[in-house]
């Protein structure tokens, strides 16, 4: 479903992103590691289409993401880190927008989409709020809201559950394990037991390059009995 | 191009679910008849013509043109929204488009909500309609122009000060250029030739026959093809 192969990018003379390949699945959820700055979102925002890559290829469902970006974007859904959103708008006025944008014209149509977004994420309570009155948890909702949407076969989701408390987390996280049975999921995180929760393959890059593409058990048993973030530490600060 | 429909909405409403719409339009209005009636005196001249009114909207423009525009894309880059816009299936001509289109429409309603002076105008005297007429078209045409200036730079910067700085300077000098006092003082030291072709790029110039009544063709095109000219390196900007 989602195919990257050799992306870079360069931010002038820094290479953030330095030949990052690998292949998502329909049923796979992808848990994407690295310490802060590895490029985690710059892939991510390669893949959408918002950044052009300086080489590479990513696509999606078969359209590569240069050539048509406008389609790739609309198989995709994303969530971009900290979930921006226009903040004069209530949740219900933005999700309309966004489905408006997302090919549904008529009002029943769109009335339909934000209501089974709403539903999924459960923001039905907020749903005449403005989004600036709403707290991080809402907020971050209401930009995973926006994403599924129009119930896109892929999902990008950058830190699905960064300023949720826990109760919210695994809700969210219980959500995506429900979704992805028929999607591509690339979800990155700060949060190793989050990998282990939700996802069925883990990748870890580090200042730009993949070192780790495998199952969550496989990560695990490279150090039988050693805690998650050891494996982390010795993986990613092995080169400093 | 459809797309465009949307974008433009929210825009457009976008503006009144802010204070700025109230703000911006309590404040024209108040400065443009205040000048009218107390500075260029629309009672003691004796004359039923609109001519005092027009004769501020290039000065007015240029500073509350870029107050309506600054935000344009500056406030998309600083609160990261420009993220969600353009990994929403839509090009960069149809966003820039959108949003123009949607600021271009605001400012025309400020434009137009000055209709009780045209009231006053008609109970007290007999007007040249058609003189009024143009200066109003003249008067939103050179309105599209001065946006598209704010616009691109809007575009340039995430900084909502540093935005209206830069465009009101831009239209500053584009208004210099055609008045008779630069262009006394630059034929000083400059040829005729040049001095009139400087001329021939200012908003004075071209903004002076609709005042008169006249719609020229050269003064029309000029206003269109600064406000496209604009909106093309808007779009280039935003994709570099």
């Amino acid at each position: 479903m989602i195919e990257v192969k050799n992306l870079v990018k360069d931010y002038g003379s820094k290479r953030a992103v330095d030949g990052v390949s690998f292949v998502v699945r329909r049923g796979d959820i992808l848990g994407f590691l690295g310490p802060n700055g590895a490029g985690k979102s710059t892939t991510m925002k390669m893949i959408t289409g918002f950044l052009r890559p300086d080489g590479g290829t990513a696509t999606v469902d078969g359209v590569d993401v240069t050539a048509d970006p406008v389609a790739v974007k609309r198989k995709l859904g994303y969530l971009p880190e900290s979930a921006p959103a226009y903040g004069e708008m209530t949740v219900g006025e933005f999700l309309g927008f966004i489905a408006e944008v997302r090919g549904f014209r008529t009002a029943e149509a769109r009335r339909a989409q934000v209501d089974r977004a709403l539903g999924l994420t459960q923001l039905d309570p907020v749903r005449h709020q403005t989004i600036e009155t709403l707290s991080k948890g809402f907020k971050q909702r209401v930009g995973l809201a926006q994403a599924l949407l129009h119930d896109p076969p892929a999902l990008i989701l950058d830190e699905p559950t960064d300023g949720l408390d826990p109760n919210q987390k695994n809700e969210v996280r219980a959500l995506i394990r429900r979704m992805a049975a028929e999607k591509a999921v690339i979800l990155s995180t700060h949060i190793l037991e989050e990998v282990e929760a939700v996802c069925t393959r883990v990748i870890i890059i580090t200042q730009g390059k993949v070192v780790v593409d495998e199952t969550p058990a496989q990560f695990r048993a490279r150090q039988p009995g050693a805690r998650l973030d050891e494996i982390f530490r010795r993986l990613t600060c092995g080169d400093d | 191009m459809q797309q465009i429909c949307p974008l433009f909405k929210r825009e457009f409403l976008g503006y009144f679910r802010a204070p700025v719409a109230y703000v911006f339009l309590i404040v024209f209005l108040v400065a443009s008849t205040g000048l009218t009636f107390l500075v260029t005196h629309f009672y003691e001249n004796n004359v039923a013509s609109l001519d005092g009114y027009f004769f501020w909207h290039p000065w007015l423009f240029l500073f509350l043109v870029p107050a309506a525009g600054m935000r344009l894309w500056a406030e998309e880059k600083r609160t990261g929204t420009v993220e969600l816009l353009f990994t929403l299936p839509v090009t960069t001509l149809e966003a820039v488009l959108g949003k123009f289109l949607a600021a271009w429409a605001f400012l025309t309603l400020a434009i137009l909500m000055s209709f009780p002076l045209l009231l006053t105008l008609a109970y007290l005297g007999n007007a040249d309609w058609g003189v009024v007429f143009t200066s109003y078209v003249g008067s939103v045409l050179m309105a599209g122009s001065f946006l598209g200036v704010c616009s691109l730079t809007s575009a340039l910067t995430r900084n909502q000060v540093i935005s209206f700085v830069l465009s009101v300077l831009g239209c500053f000098v584009l208004m210099l250029l055609g008045m008779n006092y630069v262009s006394g003082l630059a034929s000083a030291y400059l040829p005729v030739g040049l001095v009139d072709l400087m001329a021939n790029f200012s908003f004075m110039t071209h903004f002076e026959p609709f005042r008169k009544g006249v719609i020229e063709l050269k003064d029309v095109m000029f206003f269109l093809s600064l406000t496209g000219f604009t909106l093309c390196l808007n779009v280039v900007a935003l994709e570099r």
